[in-house]
């Protein structure tokens, strides 16, 4: 039996969510909501469309022999893919079978929800850690928690999954010395993490929240400066990780 | 055989091209092929830089004025002007098709208005002899045309259901092997000439034997100019060419002679860097020649080939846009053997985009294959994600449909060299005709009756079956009426703009393509995908004339890698080619097909009505085979999927797609972006992609470009086929660069 899940989209994309020219499968639903998501418009799972994980499969094989001469494989990311746990783990079992290499990109708050054979199919996880310090995890994510996420780290860590934390910068926000600092120190702790992702706080989402008649919670910031760029590049740098 | 050519083949391997000609055959035995990276390359010299500050501040002239010069007296060929240089004394490699640099010729023999509106555009007026000569004596190309042009042809024409004909200016796209000049010298291919004519002389006088006999004394006459023009600038290239430096001069004239009797739509080079290599490679072993002087003999070249030049008419530039020159050089590639046809020189013609900065020509052309050296794979990525300056094709699909030793004239049209040449004949409008299909073959903007009448379809809702039996039976229309007209033009073309100095670079008898070609092409398929899967009603003015469509539901567009939208696509490159095999050729020309619009997209679409599809009329259409802007909504992989599904074997005259990615598209860092875009190129040329533009650009560069012109004097982007500077392009044509989907991401 196949399972159904929510998908919002899916694309086909290159050095964004993982290494080489992947097949990224958005599913739609996430517990958080972060002031600075690009995506409001994958929260619910109700604004995703039903989609087996057989017919996902389908899609994914029409991709697979490019993937395979490219380089590259597939990722599950969202929305959060851990709130549809059933059919991410089915997804990525059948695409491993596909010997495709397999990434999932999650904020970790629901990592509890991910069991040990949803994990044996995962060969990355492109953690996001939102903020290193428990108050501003919850004043960026607005309902999320910081400690599942560390949890969750240690935890692949243990069981040798390569990890690729990834980091929004986001002035006036996240970009305190101190905030960039914890992060790292959680990343440094964990031994399977083999880069951090800096990426820039951007506007390009603002059109989708005027399109969902929602508000904007950053449409005053600006993206960061490259001096504060190269500043946080340079602290996690400095506690020995390596920076992309 | 003289002692000179021993000298000039001192060295060299293989006997098979010494007693033939050959090149080919010499490439595979003297071929020197290399595996490494870039690490051995040298950076411009200080002549090398100061020749090309010189020409910089040329261009800025040239870019205020439109033009830079021109001769308005003298009607071009080969010996008319005399020696031109940039820096005399400082030129490794000399000769310009004028007296000086930049300064434009006039070749009336294509046709005397287009000389006459090309000069008035930039204030000049045509020498009145000239004038007289050419209006009283002497017809030109354009005359004969249009004394023998049907009247249904010139209906299509003028309703721009076919648009861009070569009616009224040189055709182009038929490469010389203009190697031969270098490895032979002129006198033993006057003398292969003159013995291939005295075969004709045991034939009778039919047309035929009368007209080959003719243009073989016509080619014998062009390579007895040729041999002057190089004499005036001081060199004997009735030999061999002895060293590297001769070899490239020898070639280098040999082009130059092309272009200064046609101006033609593309002049392309060939697929010279191997063979110049074999003679650089044997200097540098003899001890006569160091890496950094072979490279700057190559930037000296390229130099030249950059500042080739054609003066055209305002209405010319609308269609092809940013003054290209299409100096088509194809690179690597794989041999029949299985050997990498990649040289150190292949690397060198790319450094070039380094040591002397990007720019569109010569129109460097990768022709790619995944068994190519992981070394000159990564060079090309970078160089690509640096410059934007190269377009890939696929050698796993050239090589075995014409052969190992090929090249590119244009953008995507593959010849064998000096052995094939095509009739270049621009292209159909696909979405338009859909249109006159539905409307019974009145024209949807004027309502002119332009096709023989029909009954116009009358259905509220239109039905897809009917719909296609009607396009179907207008493609027929289109395709006898369109083959008619190239058959006319391709006649006169010979009769009066005959490329005799091109055509004596080639074997005889020669074979021929009738290069036919489609325009909007993703247009057409989508609105045929409206009207089978959603439902689309046809909207009517007083006249009953169909001008609009409102469509009710979704439908699957060109672009998504989805079947049902792609087949469609397929189905009308097959019916489409197979109506053009149907008609009868002009000397038997064996009919071909490209899918590739230049920048003619833009004219193409501002003359065309409203489609099914949801386009507006006058919209652009998207450019080549490109699924329309906005509509690929799965990403690059997913759009170059669809168009690999168009097959290459109804469209041998090449399939256009032109992708632009942001960097951050391609990866976070420099070394990840380079092994990525390798990887797309491969796993494109694997699907069967023919062809690809990559542009790795962020629109705010593009936009920043267009308010500040000057800061970007060399900004290249790849349009579909071919690199223009982008800040020569028209606003209307930037805007609609900017408009095309950039894959990158959020």
């Amino acid at each position: 039996m196949t399972t159904t899940g929510s998908l919002h989209s899916w694309e086909v994309s290159t050095g964004v969510d993982g290494p080489g020219t992947r097949f990224v499968a958005f599913l739609a639903g996430c517990p958080l909501r972060c002031q600075f998501c690009h995506s409001p418009d994958t929260w619910y799972r109700r604004g995703g469309h039903p989609v087996t994980a057989d017919d996902l499969v389908l899609s994914v094989r029409r991709y697979e022999r490019f993937i395979k001469v490219a380089g590259g494989g597939v990722t599950l990311s969202g929305g959060e893919p851990l709130l549809q746990p059933a059919f991410t783990r089915e997804v990525l079992s059948r695409c491993h079978e596909m010997r495709l290499h397999t990434a999932l990109d999650t904020s970790g708050f629901l990592g509890d929800r991910a069991d040990d054979e949803l994990l044996s199919a995962v060969d990355l996880v492109l953690l996001d850690i939102k903020s290193g310090d428990p108050a501003t995890y919850r004043k960026v994510t607005r309902t999320g928690r910081l400690g599942p996420t560390i949890r969750f780290a240690h935890r692949l860590a243990e069981k040798g999954i390569s990890i690729w934390v990834r980091f929004v910068l986001v002035p006036g926000l996240t970009d305190d010395p101190a905030n960039v600092d914890a992060v790292a120190a959680i990343a440094e702790r964990v031994p399977t993490v083999e880069r951090v992702e800096v990426l820039p706080f951007h506007r390009m989402g603002a059109p989708k929240y005027e399109a969902l008649g929602l508000p904007f919670p950053l449409a005053g910031t600006q993206p960061p400066a490259v001096a504060t760029i190269e500043r946080v590049r340079g602290q996690f740098h400095d506690h020995g990780l390596a920076v992309f | 055989m003289g002692s000179a050519s021993h000298d000039g083949w001192r060295g060299f391997h293989g006997d098979g091209w010494r007693d033939t000609i050959d090149v080919g055959r010499f490439i595979h035995d003297n071929l020197r092929p290399y595996d490494g990276g870039p690490e051995f390359l040298a950076g411009p010299t200080d002549r090398t830089r100061r020749i090309w500050r010189q020409l910089e501040r040329m261009f800025v002239e040239e870019r205020r004025r439109g033009i830079y010069d021109v001769d308005a007296h003298t009607p071009s060929t080969i010996t008319s002007h005399a020696p031109g240089y940039l820096d005399k004394d400082h030129e490794l490699i000399v000769g310009l098709q004028t007296s000086a640099p930049l300064r434009r010729a006039i070749m009336p023999n294509g046709g005397l208005r287009m000389v006459q509106n090309g000069l008035a555009a930039y204030g000049y007026s045509l020498d009145s002899t000239v004038r007289t000569i050419y209006s009283q004596y002497r017809k030109t190309h354009n005359d004969g045309v249009f004394d023998a042009y049907p009247e249904d042809v010139k209906a299509a024409r003028r309703s721009h259901l076919i648009t861009g004909l070569p009616d009224a200016y040189g055709r182009g796209r038929i490469i010389g092997d203009y190697r031969r000049v270098a490895l032979y010298g002129v006198d033993r291919l006057i003398e292969e000439r003159a013995r291939r004519k005295a075969t004709l002389d045991h034939r009778p006088s039919t047309e035929d034997v009368i007209r080959d006999r003719e243009e073989l004394a016509e080619q014998i006459r062009a390579l007895e100019d040729l041999r002057y023009m190089a004499d005036r600038y001081g060199y004997d290239i009735s030999g061999p060419a002895a060293t590297g430096r001769e070899a490239i001069q020898w070639l280098y004239f040999a082009y130059l002679g092309a272009t200064e009797e046609q101006n033609g739509a593309a002049m392309s080079l060939g697929r010279t860097s191997s063979f110049v290599d074999v003679f650089l490679q044997r200097d540098i072993e003899e001890g006569t020649l160091t890496e950094e002087q072979a490279q700057e003999l190559v930037d000296d070249f390229v130099i030249k080939l950059r500042i080739v030049r054609f003066l055209r008419t305002p209405e010319y530039d609308e269609l092809f846009s940013g003054d290209p020159t299409w100096v088509t050089e194809a690179l690597g590639g794989i041999g029949c053997d299985g050997r990498p046809l990649v040289t150190r020189t292949s690397f060198r013609y790319l450094q070039t985009l380094y040591n002397l900065g990007a720019a569109p020509e010569p129109n460097l052309t990768v022709l790619w294959s995944p068994r190519l050296p992981e070394g000159f794979k990564r060079f090309c990525a970078q160089v690509s994600i640096d410059t934007s300056a190269i377009q890939y094709e696929n050698d796993e699909l050239i090589r075995p449909a014409y052969s190992d030793d090929t090249a590119i004239a244009c953008c995507v049209s593959a010849m064998r060299v000096g052995k094939d040449m095509q009739f270049f004949g621009a292209r159909a409008n696909l979405a338009k005709a859909l249109l006159y299909a539905i409307n019974g073959g009145r024209d949807e903007i004027t309502g002119a009756q332009v096709m023989p009448s029909f009954p116009e379809i009358s259905d509220d809702v239109l039905d897809f079956d009917t719909v296609l039996k009607s396009y179907d039976r207008t493609l027929d229309w289109l395709a006898e009426t369109y083959v008619d007209a190239l058959n006319v033009i391709h006649y006169m073309h010979d009769k009066y703009a005959y490329e005799r100095l091109e055509m004596a670079l080639h074997d005889y008898p020669v074979h021929r393509f009738m290069a036919t070609g489609i325009a909007g092409l993703s247009v057409a398929a989508d609105s045929l995908s409206a009207i089978k899967y959603a439902q689309a009603k046809a909207l009517r003015n007083g006249d009953g004339l169909v001008v609009d469509y409102a469509v009710d539901g979704d439908f699957p567009a060109f672009g998504n890698n989805d079947d049902r939208a792609d087949a469609i696509a397929v189905d009308l490159v097959e019916r489409f080619m197979a109506k053009i095999r149907r008609q009868p050729t002009y000397r038997k020309a064996e009919p071909s097909l490209s899918i590739l619009t230049i920048t003619s997209n833009i004219v193409y679409g501002k003359h065309t009505g409203n489609t099914p599809d949801g386009r507006r009329a006058g919209e652009p259409f998207a450019p080549g085979a490109n699924p329309m802007n906005g509509r690929d909504r799965h990403g690059l992989v997913a759009a170059a999927l669809s168009v690999a599904k168009l097959p290459y074997r109804q469209a041998r005259d090449g399939i256009s797609l032109t992708a632009t990615v942001t960097p951050d598209g391609l990866g976070h860092s420099r070394e990840e972006r380079i092994g990525n875009l390798a990887g797309i190129l491969d796993g494109y040329t694997d699907a069967g992609g023919f062809h690809l533009n990559v542009n790795v650009l962020n629109r705010a560069t593009l936009e920043d470009a267009m308010a500040h012109p000057d800061r970007y004097p060399q900004l290249t982007i790849r349009v579909s086929g071919y690199a223009v500077n982008f800040v020569r392009l028209t606003r209307e044509q930037q805007q609609d660069v900017i408009s095309r989907t950039f894959h990158g991401s959020l």
